[in-house]
């Protein structure tokens, strides 16, 4: 006798190739706020230490500092991480708690666009002080 | 009944008599267990940090603008309520990072347990307290 096909998954050939569930979205969120949150653990250490080292420190201090290449690189990817990272965050906040349609996108789209700018701002700021 | 959704909330009893099924307590109800506290918290915190980073962005804009800007951003971060904000945004950031390792490892597999489950919970706790007062006395004792 030949084996009997196996169908105890209700999933097309091609809807397992794609590896999306039921929310079409896949894992790509969850991956991006892990490797983001992982990134975040050196380098929020290296901010605390920077705010604590240049708390009372002059305004050209701060921008000696900033000039030099490692601390502009480490801010630069704290910028960009900090608000990527926000961003998912907030996503799965209001995705949880705001269930009216219109006001669940206004809040995501108004959240991703306040995060951007931040960011946008912070990056030009950091290069301004550096170049 | 006025919306559809009661009907499905009533059943008979054995008595055959119409009650309203029981509902699960809701979360006001329950004994607050320590992990409970810690995941609402780590999303307060989340949103907390950020706002602080208006905070970071008015500080890197004042940097790069001017001394007078700088020396408004520094003037703000000084004064007492700067220095509640400051504080506040430290034993969020500890614990949103303290906590966000336990989620890590969590996420990797590991101190799904029920002694580990708690310890990590209570070491999350210490550890936010204990880095955050010792960021406060050096940055203010040494620096």
């Amino acid at each position: 006798m030949s084996e009997t096909p196996n169908l105890d998954i209700l999933r097309s050939p091609l809807g397992r190739v794609r590896g999306l569930g039921s929310a079409h979205a896949g894992s790509a969120h969850w991956w991006a706020q892990r490797l983001t949150a992982t990134a975040l653990v050196p380098l929020t250490l290296w901010f605390i230490y920077s705010v604590m080292r240049f708390s009372t420190a002059s305004h050209q201090a701060v921008h000696d500092w900033l000039s030099s290449p490692i601390p502009l690189v480490l801010m630069l990817a704290l910028v960009a991480i900090t608000f990527h990272h926000l961003q998912l965050g907030l996503q799965v906040v209001i995705e949880d708690y705001v269930h009216e349609e219109p006001a669940k996108t206004a809040s995501l789209v108004l959240s991703k666009t306040l995060c951007w700018l931040l960011a946008l701002v912070c990056v030009v700021s950091v290069l301004k002080i550096g170049f | 009944m006025k919306d559809v959704r009661d009907a499905l909330m009533v059943a008979r009893n054995t008595d055959g008599k119409l009650v309203r099924r029981p509902l699960s307590p809701h979360v006001q109800v329950y004994r607050w267990p320590l992990s409970m506290a810690l995941s609402i918290l780590h999303r307060i915190t989340g949103v907390a940090l950020g706002v602080g980073t208006l905070l970071m962005t008015w500080w890197l804009v004042a940097a790069a603008s001017s001394d007078a800007a700088f020396a408004t951003a520094e003037g703000f971060i000084g004064s007492p309520f700067g220095l509640l904000l400051l504080f506040g945004w430290s034993l969020a950031l500890f614990f949103h990072l303290f906590s966000g390792i336990r989620h890590l490892v969590w996420d990797a597999g590991f101190g799904f347990e029920e002694p580990a489950y708690n310890t990590s919970g209570w070491a999350v706790v210490i550890a936010t307290g204990v880095c955050t007062v010792l960021a406060w006395v050096i940055g203010l004792a040494v620096w």
